[in-house]
């Protein structure tokens, strides 16, 4: 925590976590005002609402649910599905992308607004898996959309979902322990 | 060992009996077969449509059955890899329609006389008829990137 955050070669500011922004947000005593930089201040913000479109493709789209239902309730990290890309924040790519698939996924990316970041649940999205040499399936999203967070599993269980969103949310903070 | 064999075979030890499942029929005779298993022998239900893809040959086979005795009959055709074209049962049973498309999606088989013959599974823009044995195993997978915004 003692440590100053050094800028980085382009002289921007280093990238620091909450609890360092903490120390230096200024209270306006008697107020309920302060004073954070703007930037991370939105940072925080999108950190933790987090607004996914659900593209529920395959068998990955059951642990997805389940993710989402009241056992795990990804409500507490902010996480509230929408229907509409338009609404959404990050996308869940949740199953096997098919060569039909593939130019609606990125049409659905491209309707998404800034900023915007996409999870790659599972085996299928990460890489195409045992289905990757099949005539109608693409090896790995990221042949179509760029990829934040690879998460992986067959499938992979709610609490690794849920672990990829939290590195997620390190990623946007800037955290350097991102991959954790 | 032939399949008669089998059957005597089955019926010796363990008494079973041989029951019909499928007639091979002559391409030509395809059509005028399921008009006679629709209207003289009561099949007027259409299961299924499946293929092979044997060396030099495709073997189509329609799946149809009696709904009043419960029995299901097979009828099979082989057609030339070639020129694999083959009159389409979609006017005799309208629940060949799809497929008979997934057919022609997977194996390239042309029917005549389809009603909508168009690629039912695979990218419209697709090339090549994967199920056939000459569709490369490792084949790159033939995905472009989208030509524009919103090509979808």
């Amino acid at each position: 925590m003692g440590e100053v955050a050094r800028p980085d070669a382009r002289g921007r500011p280093a990238a620091r976590s909450l609890e360092e922004v903490a120390e230096e947000v200024v209270r306006f005593p008697g107020g309920g005002a302060a004073l954070i930089r703007s930037g991370e201040l939105f940072r925080w913000a999108q950190s933790s609402s987090l607004w996914p479109l659900t593209l529920g493709l395959a068998c990955c789209a059951i642990e997805m649910m389940a993710t989402f239902a009241g056992r795990f309730d990804l409500d507490r990290f902010g996480v509230i599905l929408r229907p509409t890309p338009r609404q959404a924040d990050v996308m869940i790519i949740a199953g096997t992308v098919t060569i039909k698939m593939a130019p609606r996924i990125r049409t659905l990316y491209d309707q998404m607004p800034h900023p915007k970041w996409v999870i790659a649940m599972g085996a299928c999205a990460n890489s195409g898996d045992h289905y990757r040499h099949v005539y109608s399936v693409v090896p790995g999203v990221d042949h179509v959309i760029p990829v934040d967070v690879y998460v992986p599993g067959c499938p992979p269980t709610p609490e690794a979902l849920m672990d990829g969103i939290l590195a997620l949310q390190r990623k946007i903070l800037g955290r350097k322990d991102a991959r954790a | 060992m032939p399949a008669p064999e089998v059957v005597r075979d089955l019926e010796a030890r363990l008494g079973g009996a041989a029951r019909p499942l499928g007639v091979a029929v002559p391409p030509e005779a395809l059509r005028e077969a399921a008009h006679r298993l629709r209207d003289l022998h009561g099949y007027r239900y259409y299961l299924l449509a499946s293929a092979t893809c044997r060396p030099g040959a495709l073997e189509v086979v329609h799946g149809l059955r009696n709904l009043d005795t419960g029995d299901t009959i097979f009828l099979a055709t082989t057609v030339p890899d070639g020129a694999a074209e083959l009159d389409s049962l979609a006017p005799v049973y309208a629940g060949a329609d799809w497929y008979e498309r997934e057919v022609y999606d997977l194996f390239g088989v042309v029917f005549r006389g389809h009603p909508d013959l168009r690629r039912i599974l695979m990218p419209d823009d697709y090339e090549g008829h994967p199920l056939r044995k000459e569709f490369p195993l490792d084949a790159p997978w033939g995905y472009r990137r989208p030509s524009g915004e919103g090509s979808a």
